[in-house]
């Protein structure tokens, strides 16, 4: 929509002369845009079937409710609780998880972080990076890296879909850090899922990361149309308005 | 209507029953009907009453959010995500007060630039300027406190960078940074007392503050950008000349920038409410974590000019106070603004070249400062931060000089005014 792209870019134009800040650019790395579509209900519920099925065991989204989910992505009550309800519960519960905090400190060395809030914290591109980024790691606990999150505690999970992955790395004395770095990562083995398919399933994921993070989205920017249209007819009848009494000024 | 006297309207049915037990009518008159601005005041005159209507906007809705929020460490995040949404229309609500935040300071800059355009602190309006200054000073704190209660990773970390400040003051430093936090550090207990000021105390010393800014204004009179007095010529009646009634003039004036300002206003709300990380900064989507920095703190983009000048002052001596003073210098240089300006007119239109490239480069100097308190304390920044910060105290300190050299324009009579 026009108004999605010009509105923001208006208001960045007058209210300040400051460049934003890139987007998902948390770490000062630029990264491949995730390009997923907020307002597809195919993509968002594949997402949450990904979520549910492969996040969901360890993570919880504290805030998010079960039948929220229902209603933005168009499904029935019954179709939910069947299918993405893993836990016992009421529809209206949020997504809390079974792990227990202690076990995960054992397991993991850390507890899993909640997602409610993390596609607004690091980013969609950062997200499909990571989803995108793991690799054979044998110095790690878990056997597994990251290559955006170094050191992440999470396991390799995604390589049953994924395949196995490995770091090609470029020696110190090429990068232009001055430090090792990772130049590309390579197939090893190959998992359930095509490189295309496991892209859309990483984009879908980060898709419904990114609703969930704020539900409310794609209503606001749906409203702000409305609103920006009224505003325009306010203005112009403010503007006759102060120009039939301005006459007066002499 | 308005020909009529105080008589003839006030004295009748249950206006002339107030009006005999509570000056409503003469009120009305004195500040809102018979009260009289120059005509010749341009678009720089509408940032005063923007700023009282983003005053009233964070008033009502702070009041709607405090109705959900929970000023507690280990509720308070989880209540703002509460508010966003469970709360029937919360999500509006929050993003109408956190850009609220940010409109607050863009318009209340705007019209502090005004007067220095139009040398608005000049005799006799330096006391309506001390009262803005502290209406400043007031929006400041009230917007530093109410950082903190979302409870995120850069609420706790930018409180904790901005109370460390008071921390480098020699002797009492330590003590009083501690007095400020009621605790060691962050905690539950610095989250209810900003809480408990951010939502009654500072709010009702603005709105008193506000009272006295408008009421010294009225008792001297609006400015203009001629910088010439409307009150020397006036009719039989009393009327100035060159004035035109607040109501319907300025009121009609007024709402047509209320409809711009809501336009842009509402496009950030609606469509950027994060704006790009400068308004809601993504580290604050993380709860409060003490273990844990975020990768770069930096104070919302309102206070980086003055956070720049911190960073850009080495410590010396064995301590970082001068950076700290040089900041809460370059606030306080603001207050004295009056007497150091010494041009023999008050507005930008009559002064001279050298005048205009000190104010150009005060603008310049504002913007740059702001950017570089956004980035890294590093290279090109940490010297662009040193050099504008010189030129920054340059304008002020060098003003009772700069602002008396050059060939100053004869200032008219009366007001230059083109109908249109």
């Amino acid at each position: 929509m026009l108004t999605d792209r010009f509105l923001p870019a208006l208001a960045a134009a007058v209210l300040l002369a400051q460049p934003l800040t890139a987007a998902a650019d948390s770490e000062g790395m630029s990264l491949p845009h995730a390009g997923n579509d907020i307002r597809s209900h195919a993509s968002l519920q594949r997402g949450a079937r990904n979520f549910m099925n492969y996040c969901s065991g360890c993570h919880s989204a504290q805030f998010v409710r079960y039948n929220r989910i229902g209603t933005d992505l168009g499904i029935g009550e019954q179709e939910l609780t069947k299918n993405l309800m893993f836990t016992s519960g009421h529809s209206f519960d949020t997504i809390k998880n079974s792990m227990r905090a202690d076990d995960a400190r054992k397991w993991f060395g850390t507890v899993p972080p909640d997602l409610s809030l993390m596609a607004r914290a690091r980013g969609p591109d950062y997200l499909y990076a990571f989803l995108r980024g793991f690799y054979l790691d044998p110095s790690r606990p878990t056997g597994a890296n990251n290559a955006v999150m170094p050191g992440t505690a999470m396991p390799y999970i995604t390589s049953e879909l994924q395949g196995t992955q490995r770091a090609v790395m470029r020696p110190a004395a090429e990068s232009d850090s001055g430090v090792a770095e990772i130049e590309k990562l390579e197939q090893v083995t190959s998992g359930a899922m095509s490189t295309e398919q496991y892209e859309e399933f990483a984009r879908d994921t980060v898709n419904f990361l990114e609703y969930i993070g704020e539900p409310v989205q794609v209503q606001r920017r749906d409203m702000g149309v409305w609103v920006t249209l009224f505003l325009l007819v306010f203005a112009g009848l403010a503007f006759m308005l102060k120009r039939e009494y301005f006459r007066d000024i002499r | 209507m308005g020909n009529q006297s105080y008589e003839t309207s006030g004295t009748s049915g249950l206006w002339g029953w107030i009006n005999a037990r509570f000056p409503l009518d003469k009120m009305l008159k004195e500040h809102v009907t018979e009260y009289y601005a120059p005509k010749n005041i341009n678009s720089w005159y509408l940032f005063g009453a923007l700023s009282l209507f983003v005053l009233v906007l964070q008033l009502i809705t702070g009041i709607f959010l405090t109705m959900s929020y929970k000023p507690s460490a280990t509720e308070a995040f989880a209540s703002v995500e509460y508010i966003m949404r469970d709360v029937q229309w919360g999500w509006l609500i929050r993003y109408l007060h956190s850009t609220g935040a940010s409109a607050f300071f863009i318009v209340v800059y705007l019209h502090m630039f005004r007067g220095l355009l139009y040398g608005s602190y000049r005799a006799p309006r330096e006391l309506i300027w001390i009262f803005g200054m502290l209406i400043y000073l007031a929006l400041m704190a009230e917007a530093f406190m109410g950082y903190l209660l979302p409870w995120g990773n850069m609420s706790y970390w930018g409180a904790q960078v901005i109370v460390s400040l008071f921390g480098t003051i020699p002797v009492i430093g330590d003590s009083l940074a501690e007095w400020i936090k009621g605790d060691y550090f962050i905690s539950d207990i610095t989250l209810n007392r900003f809480f408990a000021l951010h939502v009654a105390a500072i709010p009702l010393l603005l709105v008193f503050l506000v009272v006295a800014h408008i009421l010294a204004l009225h008792e001297v009179g609006s400015g203009n950008p001629d910088g010439v007095e409307i009150k020397k010529y006036k009719d039989a009646n009393g009327v100035p000349l060159d004035g035109m009634k607040f109501h319907p003039y300025c009121t009609v004036e007024d709402i047509l920038a209320v409809a711009v300002f809501l336009l842009l206003f509402c496009g950030v709300v609606f469509f950027a409410p994060t704006f790009g990380g400068m308004f809601l900064e993504s580290p604050n989507f993380e709860i409060a974590n003490p273990m844990v920095t975020p990768p770069h703190i930096a104070p919302v983009w309102y206070f980086t000019p003055f956070y720049a000048m911190l960073r850009a002052v080495p410590s010396f001596a064995g301590t970082q106070i001068w950076g700290v003073l040089v900041m809460f210098g370059a606030i306080v240089v603001l207050f004295f603004l009056p007497w150091l300006d010494r041009s023999p007119v008050k507005s930008i239109r009559y002064k001279p070249w050298q005048s205009k490239v000190m104010l150009a480069l005060f603008a310049v100097s504002f913007v740059v400062l702001a950017y570089c308190g956004m980035k890294p304390p590093s290279g090109l920044f940490l010297a662009l931060s040193r050099i504008f910060t010189f030129l920054y105290f340059v304008f002020f300190l060098g003003m009772p000089w700069w602002s008396r050299i050059g060939t100053f324009k004869p200032v008219p009579d009366r007001v230059t005014h083109n109908a249109h």
